[in-house]
């Protein structure tokens, strides 16, 4: 597999980006109104109801568990709520707040994400950027290295092994490391890399003496902002969401991140500790509150930074594609 | 290749992340053709040839799981694949920006959602007790308690990926249709087509390359199919329909501890996968002339 085909097909699957025939053609707004017929304008019908209808379809859930979350213990357990607050109380918050676990839980999970997010973002730019050099002796072997990953993986029990045998079960490292580069990150980078950073820039530093760690560090970087932007956001999310390696790597509960804590209260319906109501019904109907608002209070760090990377996202992935 | 020492030095952390943790993990792959036990170890422990892929196959078991696994892809590509392309033929003949803008934002959004907490939405609101979809399932006259049901277990999953990704999966359609030459469109104008005629001959045909690739990544990965939220939506009633190859693997590897029978059924899996993505990219590229390369 040659780079720059795989790269281009490999792209072409980013959301946001473009093939390369595409590409060529600046972009501009459609300067033609097609003029519509009676066929045309029941079509047109046709397609606000089809769009009017998904939306709804990916609305009602979430509203429903926002309005849940606001409501009453009993109103909840009964079934009452729909899309709006019934007995509106907060009491489903506080007892998310005083829940030991979830706290616990919470701030691992920000510590995974931050910590994790900052390790995966210098070692892609550590790989992708020789990569992207042409220089660099051994670099389509080293490309090809990379991408073979994407295609075949060592498997659960495998991996499993090496990281036992290097003694990380059961460790925070556990959490960070064995999926610290992902390969698709290096691809997007390397092609940014490669795209964005003019030529010249380089003889120029070259002619002032600079080494390449430092035209890296002084040029390249400041310039790659939005990749930087974007992949962090992509390590950072994944981190922040996943619970597979907590699930088979980490046994101690108080390095579980969030997700697996939301597992056991959400999932598995195990809630040990919170609530202290001697009353049996009331402390079931709490617990059942307590669920909904468990789902809006751990989305909310993702849905915070949300518009941002909706902005970016699709930008970011796709200035990494320009003339792949 | 003295004078760029530095590149070389950038690259020694992040190459043997790679060899550690991606190809040494291949290499142990040979554990599936020995009889791993911890006190010899990968390389020591004695060879034992095809015998855990027959103990695999010799299991009835072994059938029901490769069932389950493609029949689940399968159900997922055929209902998940055409809806983002429609969602974004229909949002590229949307003009109110307004409106265009709410779609995208609202159905994006679910993509960011963790796959645990899908699960718990869907367990709450299929909830007979509490979900509001249960009445709603109740109104048609199907089974309240849809999450135990082995029946609905595939179209539980499958709909609601579809809900989680339809929206940001029309994303990269959505490029490839900003990307077509807009002389195509004036030309349609002057022959006077209508709406629907100008989708199937300049949206389609625009859009057609990447359409490809997604298929052929999706086709290739149909025993790839994820293990978060199989594993998530099981439970000891739906088993039949929802124990799939990478659940199988994790229980029998991590919980029953016989790893060399989990790697080979895992390695199993990932050649058949390595075997078909070859497969479908070499077919498409024979007739579309488009493959990933």
């Amino acid at each position: 597999m040659t780079l720059k085909t795989a790269t281009r097909a490999d792209l072409e699957s980013v959301p946001g980006t473009e093939s390369q025939a595409q590409r060529r053609k600046p972009k501009r707004r459609r300067s033609v109104q097609v003029q519509d017929t009676p066929v045309d304008r029941i079509f047109m019908v046709g397609v606000y109801i089809l769009l009017s209808t998904f939306l709804l379809i990916v609305l009602v859930p979430l509203i429903n568990i926002v309005a849940s979350s606001f409501s009453s213990p009993a109103a909840v357990s009964g079934g009452q709520v729909f899309l709006w607050p019934v007995d509106f109380t907060l009491i489903g918050y506080e007892a998310v707040l005083g829940n030991e676990a979830i706290v616990t839980g919470f701030a691992n999970s920000l510590f995974y994400a931050l910590v994790g997010t900052l390790v995966s973002v210098t070692l892609t730019v550590m790989i992708a950027y020789p990569l992207s050099r042409s220089e660099l002796v051994g670099r389509k072997v080293l490309i090809g290295g990379v991408l073979f990953t994407m295609l075949f993986s060592g498997g659960l029990i495998p991996t499993y092994m090496v990281v036992r045998a290097l003694g990380l079960l059961d460790t925070r490292w556990a959490m960070i490391i064995p999926a610290a580069i992902g390969a698709w990150q290096v691809l997007i980078a390397m092609t940014f890399f490669r795209s964005s950073i003019p030529g010249e820039l380089y003889e120029a530093a070259q002619l002032d003496g600079a080494s390449d760690l430092r035209f890296l560090w002084s040029v390249v970087l400041p310039l790659s902002k939005p990749l930087l932007a974007v992949i962090a956001l992509m390590y950072g999310i994944g981190q922040w969401n996943s619970y597979f390696s907590a699930l088979i790597y980490l046994r101690s509960e108080e390095l579980y991140p969030l997700q697996l804590v939301l597992r056991n209260i959400l999932v598995l319906n195990n809630n040990s500790g919170g609530t202290n109501l001697a009353d049996q019904m009331q402390a079931k109907q709490v617990a059942d509150l307590m669920k909904f608002s468990l789902i809006v209070v751990s989305t909310v760090p993702v849905l915070l930074v949300y518009p941002f990377v909706a902005r970016h996202f699709t930008k970011g992935v796709m200035l990494g594609s320009v003339k792949g | 290749m003295r004078r760029h020492w530095q590149l070389y030095l950038l690259l020694v952390l992040p190459v043997a992340y790679f060899v550690v943790f991606q190809y040494i993990p291949m290499a142990n792959n040979v554990i599936a053709f020995k009889d791993y036990n911890v006190v010899d170890g990968i390389w020591g422990s004695p060879w034992a040839g095809f015998k855990h892929f027959e103990r695999f196959f010799a299991n009835p078991v072994a059938l029901d799981l490769i069932r389950n696994t493609l029949m689940l892809s399968l159900y997922g590509f055929l209902a998940g694949f055409p809806i983002p392309i429609i969602l974004a033929l229909a949002l590229n003949e949307v003009r109110a920006r307004f409106f265009k803008r709410t779609v995208q934002m609202v159905t994006y959004a679910p993509h960011f959602i963790s796959t645990v907490i899908v699960v718990s939405m869907l367990i709450l609101i299929f909830s007979p007790r509490i979900g509001f979809m249960a009445d709603v399932l109740g109104f048609f006259g199907m089974s309240e308690n849809l999450l135990a049901d082995p029946d609905a277990f595939r179209s539980v999953y499958v709909w609601s990926d579809i809900w989680q990704t339809a929206g940001y999966s029309a994303i990269i359609y959505m490029a490839a249709l900003a990307g077509i030459d807009p002389s195509l469109y004036e030309a349609a104008r002057l022959d006077g087509a209508s709406r629907l005629r100008k989708i199937w001959h300049v949206d389609l045909p625009g859009i057609a390359p990447t359409v490809v690739v997604v298929m052929v990544l999706s086709v290739g990965s149909v025993m790839a199919i994820g293990f978060e939220k199989a594993f998530l939506l099981q439970n000891p009633l739906n088993l039949s329909t929802s124990e799939i190859i990478a659940t199988y693997t994790y229980k029998m590897g991590l919980l029953n501890a016989d790893f060399s029978l989990a790697t080979a059924v895992g390695l199993f899996n990932s050649v058949i996968n390595l075997i078909l993505l070859l497969l479908v990219n070499t077919v498409s590229k024979r007739v579309t002339g488009n493959g990933l390369w």
